[in-house]
């Protein structure tokens, strides 16, 4: 009889352990949005929204303006993603469907290992690997055969956006290999069987029963990744030449939100300079937000479009 | 029996921390946090100062304008700074705030140009123009005027700045801007500004690594980074008129050349000195106290380092690659410190 009751309880305290566990992530989302909101207040109320289009960033006379660091943030993200999730989700393809035990093993081990090296070490293996090899191998054979688009003008410095954009792909595919791997490898044997019962081929059974199956896995692999190319500061600031400008140009350097924020704050004198860090902090936080809900809107539309195969 | 035990055991720990309390009250910690680039210097002098007289300092190198703020909070005992805090800083600080230079450094135009040596000389105006973008070939008239002989090629000149707000980026834009009227005008000074061209790397190594791999180009950074890492580096001419080769005993004599122009607060880049054999584009750094301070065992402590600081503290400084000050400015320094008092009482006596 007596037994109820303690499970009851026990049932009880669980939930509520767990409703707070729940809770403290839009506690901490909003304790941070405040805490933004209100160090940056000074920069706020004397720049307003014309701190998103202007693009002067001139600490000594106090203008303060962060278009073109948003412009880096999400430019080099997106070379980031278009070069890390092709290559990525055909890691874990291979992974997932093709490759031998002995053979999967030691690369999950190596892609985890990728996933840990400290984002200083990438920095400092792209200014000493990446960057010259950018400059002395990319960049010619990128003007010689590209070089009459905009993309790909300008004098050969080997950092730049393209840099950035090379290095942040290399840090993010570790995230998409990992993620989609193991949520390709959980779709039910029972799917492949079915695929090819029909007279699927290999490539067909993965195009039509696991890809579609393992699709909003895969999808929050790729939303991890852009997450970390928005943020990623210590790498990127040490390749992309931190200069505060829009070029056409992926060869020109560029700057990013975070990076800013990261060389400058510690040496910011005066107030406002420091609250139009804090701003641009903030700005960055939206920036990640919004990107996040149209990634979001986005696969929610593309999930819709074929009719999924369940269980 | 147990409970016997544990009393005896109780009674001995008691009589343990009993004797060594005396010990540890005498045991002076000295809390500091600010700019990096003194940094190797000072966790020497704790070092050594531990083992000498028995106080620690406990130094956190987490940057200038940090350390203004700290000291500002009055979280530490003393801040250090590689710029002079502003009057806005010193107002809000509250109390009589003092800087004390400990040693300097100066900053060197650092250029990788394929074939090319020698220590190029550069004339205040073509620094000047280089970062304004307004001189853009390594071969402009100007630079072969003041270099006969080296063969300099016809390629852009690569520009090189701190992306981080820096000490350095500070003595060196300050310098241009006493040299450059469109520099004060255009620019500015301050340890991060609105640069009119170039790429920015982070640190000093950010921007040794730039200027090392990329043909042509043209950075600063410290001096002490500099001959570390074995980088060319330029000469530059002075207010007398001489291409003066950076160096730990040219940035000593540029210190004794601004001496008649440094302010009793000490608060001044003496960026352009007079002085035949000075090296322009140097500056201090100091640490920051208040001229009264609240605590007398402390503020005694403090003192006493400060003076062995910039008396056998100097020693230590050539060897990791800063310049001692000059004989003539310790002397104005001793008179400083003399002036911190504690609770209305001078401290040194």
């Amino acid at each position: 009889m007596d037994m109820v009751p303690v499970r009851a309880t026990g049932d009880r305290a669980f939930q509520l352990l767990l409703a707070a566990m729940a809770a403290a992530i839009p506690l901490i989302m909003g304790a941070m949005l405040i805490a933004l909101v209100d160090a940056g207040l000074p920069a706020i109320r004397r720049f307003g929204l014309a701190f998103f289009g202007t693009s002067t960033w001139d600490p000594v006379a106090g203008e303060f303006g962060v278009l073109p660091f948003v412009y880096g943030t999400l430019v080099s993200s997106a070379i980031a993603l278009f070069l890390a999730v092709p290559l990525g989700l055909g890691v874990a393809v291979f992974l997932s469907e093709l490759a031998p035990g002995w053979v999967r093993t030691p690369v999950r081990f190596l892609v985890e290992l990728l996933a840990a090296i400290p984002s200083v070490v990438y920095g400092l293996w792209g200014i000493f690997v990446l960057v010259p090899w950018v400059r002395a191998t990319l960049t010619p054979a990128l003007q010689s055969s590209l070089g009459f688009l905009p993309l790909f003008t300008g004098p050969p410095l080997g950092i730049g956006m393209l840099t950035a954009g090379l290095i942040l792909a290399i840090m993010v595919v570790p995230f998409i290999v990992a993620v989609s791997t193991e949520v390709m490898r959980a779709v039910p044997r029972a799917q492949r069987e079915a695929a090819q019962a029909l007279g699927a081929t290999g490539w067909e059974t993965t195009r039509t029963a696991v890809i579609p199956y393992a699709r909003s896995g895969i999808a929050g692999a790729i939303f991890l990744a852009l997450a970390r190319a928005l943020g990623e500061t210590m790498a990127v600031t040490m390749v992309i030449g931190n200069v505060p400008q829009i070029k056409a140009s992926l060869l020109a350097p560029a700057y990013t939100v975070s990076a800013v924020i990261a060389n400058e704050f510690a040496e910011a004198t005066s107030d406002l300079y420091v609250a139009a860090l804090v701003y641009a902090g903030l700005v960055l936080f939206l920036v990640t937000l919004t990107v996040n809900i149209l990634a979001r809107v986005l696969v929610r539309r593309v999930a819709s479009g074929p009719a999924l195969i369940r269980e | 029996m147990n409970r016997r035990w544990l009393g005896l055991l109780v009674a001995a720990m008691v009589l343990i921390a009993a004797a060594g309390s005396p010990a540890v009250a005498q045991t002076i910690t000295l809390n500091a946090a600010g700019a990096t680039f003194p940094f190797p210097l000072y966790s020497k002098w704790s070092q050594v100062y531990a083992a000498e007289k028995g106080v620690q300092i406990n130094y956190q190198s987490i940057g200038s304008g940090g350390g203004i703020r700290q000291f500002i909070e009055k979280t530490v005992d003393f801040g250090a700074s590689d710029g002079p805090m502003t009057d806005e800083q010193v107002r809000q600080a509250g109390g009589r705030v003092l800087h004390i230079p400990t040693v300097a450094g100066a900053v060197v135009a650092v250029y990788n140009v394929p074939g090319l040596t020698i220590g190029l000389n550069f004339t205040p105006d073509v620094l000047a123009d280089i970062f304004l973008g307004k001189i853009t070939k390594w071969n402009d008239r100007r630079i072969v005027q003041a270099n006969p002989g080296a063969a300099l090629p016809s390629a852009d000149i690569i520009v090189v700045h701190r992306s981080d707000g820096s000490g350095t980026t500070a003595i060196w834009v300050n310098y241009l801007s006493k040299v450059s009227r469109e520099w004060k005008d255009r620019v500015g000074e301050g340890t991060s500004v609105n640069w009119p061209t170039g790429l920015g790397g982070r640190g000093n190594e950010g921007v040794a690594g730039l200027v090392r791999q990329t043909p042509n180009s043209l950075g600063y950074v410290e001096l002490a980074y500099a001959l570390t890492n074995k980088m060319t580096f330029g000469n530059v001419r002075n207010k007398a008129g001489q291409f003066v080769r950076p160096s730990l005993s040219s940035t000593t004599k540029a210190m004794e050349g601004a001496l008649a122009s440094i302010p009793a607060d000490y608060r001044v880049f003496f960026t352009d000195p007079a002085g035949r054999d000075a090296y322009p584009v140097a500056g201090f750094t100091w640490v920051l106290i208040y001229g009264d301070q609240a605590d007398p065992v402390k503020g005694k402590a403090l003192v006493d380092f400060l003076w062995w600081a910039v008396h056998d503290g100097q020693k230590y400084a050539p060897t990791l690659l800063y310049a001692p000050l000059p004989k003539s400015l310790v002397a104005r320094i001793e008179g400083t410190l003399k002036t911190v008092t504690s609770r209305g009482q001078p401290i040194l006596r």
